[in-house]
């Protein structure tokens, strides 16, 4: 089969640029340790509220670890607890999440955490919250009538 | 290329096949294009549903009927027409059977559109569990699937007689490039047949108790991506095989157009998990490797895109063009059934550059399940895809019904794909725009108890609503000159356009038609990108959901 010579070069070119392209997310995923939120452990989701951290949803001071806080969410149908919470600014935090019934979304508008929680499973993300001000968490999975309405407030404090 | 008398006309018998297909899409297109005006309007916060409509109600009518019923429906009756077109009319045993699927898809439809009326399966078109729709819906979609693998089969059926009739041949190029999207069909439907069989379907029946929710979403979304390749296909059927003979020129190279669509095949299918990449339960080292699957399509996408250019290029310079882009002049732009597909064509370059964001293993973060997400489908499905599909029907219906396309209704035809593109513009736009500043898609209007970032959201809301708007009428002029084709224009002779190679293009090998060989590497494929993630799952599964209907 003959290839056309500018065709070659355009092919090269795209697949060249295709690799490049993909070592820098690759060196960002397993280099910089850019993954997206992929947490393996599970949960019985009808015995959340009586399993550790979600028993006790919010904000938590940790030592020792490699990150200074802790913020739990637990999501039901059509709402976050807690439905509002203050992060101190410069704050490393794990957030940690799960759902009781259905699947959820779980996006803080205007900063990179976004993960879905899925019933059975726990959903992690670790962030620094940089920049003071309020932050608006939003379920962005649908999960029933009420789901424009489900939503949640992270404070930045100075 | 065959030694067999081609016949230039679609079989009168095989015609009435196709056309109870269009008549299927272009109803669906009716009722999706008006529950899509809907969404626009509440969405922006100045309208709302009367009667206790609920927006997700009609938002699973416009995923349901617009994303599968017009898409398949449309599609089978294209490849039904192009097979019959170029290599014979279909025998009686192959026609039965397409009108066997044919029934079983409009049964499947009705049955899922009653469910959706009565608020029993408010799930949207993605059915997510343990989200629990009435286990008529989840028939309906399977007699949907189950029907269009017996369309398939009819198609296999008359691939499989020519290449009988003329051994040693290769077959009609869109012949074998409808086989290939056939073949792709059934193996990604399998995925979403299994979830609905033998997960949802006995839960939703109180069979079982419990469902699995990774699991089913794996199988969905192992149907989800190719899902986008098959509507696709048909669309680069076109552009390669049928834009060239409109414009008066020749197709680049037959052999590369095949190598493209089993590229397609091949790597469409082990990438599901590019949509899954927020989600608990996976190894990120495994979203990485689907990842790296995904972008291999870029490959055949940039050979697409290489052809074409190619092929428009010849053409100009062959009628005296000059200078870089005098053959730019030369196309035929007042031509419907070339300038609407070459708008879908030029949407497919921002629409993909969206997408190679979209699967960026962490840039995907940003844009994950926000209305930006919608913005990029509607520029390659619902520009790219149904413009290539409109600018189709501007010649195959009146082909089909013995009519042919006025010099007014051509007119109002590339009108009508300017409406579109300028409606699009804004509505897709807009949608991306408020995506990257975190606005949800699936959600109705909402200020999010007055908060801030949300109040940002509502200007974008409102473009979307203009060019909901346009869309609009974009859809009525549609299925104005649908109806015009189909039962009112003069009568004559209307072309089938079909592509013939450039003469320096050489012999086509045989190797493109050895099933055994690209059916096998799919498998491969498959298995390798699954398997060791699938039995993690299944593994270290957590106790199943029970149903819930929060609708
Ligand atoms: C009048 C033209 C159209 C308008 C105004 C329109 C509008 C919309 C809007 C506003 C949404 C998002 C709603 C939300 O996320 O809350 C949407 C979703 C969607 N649209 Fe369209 N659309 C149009 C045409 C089409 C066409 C022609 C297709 C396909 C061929 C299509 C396929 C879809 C699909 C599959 C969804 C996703 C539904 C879901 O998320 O469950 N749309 N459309
Ligand atoms: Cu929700
Ligand atoms: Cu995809």
């Amino acid at each position: 089969m003959h290839i056309h010579k500018f065709e070659k070069i355009w092919l090269i070119f795209g697949i060249t640029t295709l690799l490049v392209f993909l070592s820098v997310i690759g060196v960002s995923a397993f280099y910089l340790g850019n993954q997206p939120p992929s947490c393996l452990a599970t949960i019985n989701p009808e015995k959340v509220d009586t399993t550790a951290p979600f028993d006790k949803p919010g904000l938590k001071k940790v030592e020792g670890k490699e990150w200074d806080y802790e913020l739990v969410f637990v999501a039901s149908a059509f709402a976050y607890n807690p439905g509002q919470v203050e992060v101190p600014k410069g704050a490393k935090v794990k957030v940690i999440a799960t759902t009781k019934d259905v699947i959820h979304g779980f996006e803080v508008a205007g900063t990179n955490i976004n993960m879905m929680l899925e019933p059975g499973f726990i959903s992690e993300y670790v962030t620094t919250f940089d920049k003071a001000g309020e932050y608006l968490i939003v379920c962005n999975e649908y999960c029933g009538v009420g789901h424009h309405m489900m939503s949640s407030k992270i404070e930045v404090v100075e | 290329m065959s030694t067999k008398s081609i016949n230039t006309i679609v079989d009168r018998r095989d015609g009435k096949l196709a056309m109870a297909h269009f008549y299927v899409a272009f109803i669906a297109l009716a009722i999706g294009g008006l529950a899509g005006l809907l969404q626009t309007l509440v969405r922006s916060g100045k309208y709302e549903l009367p009667w206790g409509i609920g927006y997700y109600q009609v938002l699973t009518v416009h995923g349901v009927v617009l994303g599968l019923v017009l898409t398949t429906f449309f599609i089978m009756g294209f490849q039904l027409a192009a097979v019959s077109r170029t290599s014979g009319a279909l025998t009686d045993k192959q026609r039965m059977t397409g009108w066997i699927g044919f029934w079983l898809m409009t049964i499947g439809t009705v049955m899922a559109a009653v469910m959706i009326l009565l608020n029993e399966a408010s799930v949207l078109y993605t059915f997510y569990a343990p989200l629990q729709a009435h286990a008529l819906y989840y028939v309906g979609l399977t007699l949907v699937i189950v029907g269009s693998w017996i369309d398939g089969a009819a198609l296999i059926m008359a691939y499989a007689s020519w290449r009988k009739a003329n051994p040693g041949k290769p077959s009609p190029l869109l012949t074998f490039m409808a086989i290939v999207n056939t073949l792709l069909w059934i193996v990604a439907t399998i995925g979403v047949a299994a979830t609905v069989l033998f997960q949802l379907l006995p839960w939703s029946l109180g069979l079982v108790e419990r469902v699995d929710v990774l699991v089913s979403r794996t199988l969905f979304w192992y149907f989800g991506h190719p899902l986008v390749y098959f509507w696709l296909l048909p669309a680069y059927m076109a552009w390669y095989a049928i834009v060239p003979k409109i414009i008066g020129g020749k197709i680049f190279s037959d052999s590369l157009a095949r190598m493209s669509f089993i590229l397609f095949l091949l790597f469409s299918i082990p990438v599901g998990f590019h949509h899954q990449l927020m989600e608990p339960g996976i190894d990120p080292a495994w979203k990485f490797l689907q990842v790296i699957l995904t972008f291999l399509v870029i490959i055949p996408s940039l050979m697409t895109a290489f052809s074409l250019f190619a092929t428009f290029e010849m053409f100009g310079r062959s009628k005296g063009a000059t200078g870089l882009f005098g053959w730019v002049k030369k196309l035929p732009w007042g031509d419907a059934r070339f300038a609407v597909p070459f708008i879908g064509m030029l949407a497919f370059i921002p629409a993909g550059a969206g997408g190679v964001i979209n699967a960026s293993h962490q840039l995907n973060q940003v844009v994950h399940n926000t209305i930006w997400v919608t913005g990029h489908f509607h520029l390659t499905l619902a520009t790219s895809v149904i413009l290539t599909f409109f600018g189709i029907s501007y010649w195959l219906v009146p082909h089909l019904t013995g009519r042919v396309l006025t010099k007014a209704m051509n007119k109002l035809a590339i009108i009508q794909a300017v409406i579109w593109a300028i409606g699009m513009t804004f509505m897709s736009g807009a949608m991306h725009a408020a995506g990257l500043l975190g606005a949800p898609r699936r959600s109705s209007f909402s200020t999010y108890g007055g908060s801030e970032q949300a109040a940002e959201w509502i200007p974008y809301q409102v473009a979307q609503a203009v060019g909901g708007s346009i869309l609009f009428l974009g859809i009525i002029l549609m299925l104005y000159i649908f109806i015009n084709l189909a039962f009112f224009a003069p009568k004559g002779e209307q072309e089938f356009p079909v592509g013939e190679v450039a003469d320096a293009a050489e012999k086509t090998p045989m190797v493109f038609e050895n099933w055994k060989l690209w059916i096998g590497i799919t498998v491969l494929l498959i298995l390798f990108a699954y398997t060791i993630p699938f039995i993690d799952m299944i593994q270290n599964a957590p106790i199943g959901s029970k149903g819930y209907k929060f609708f």
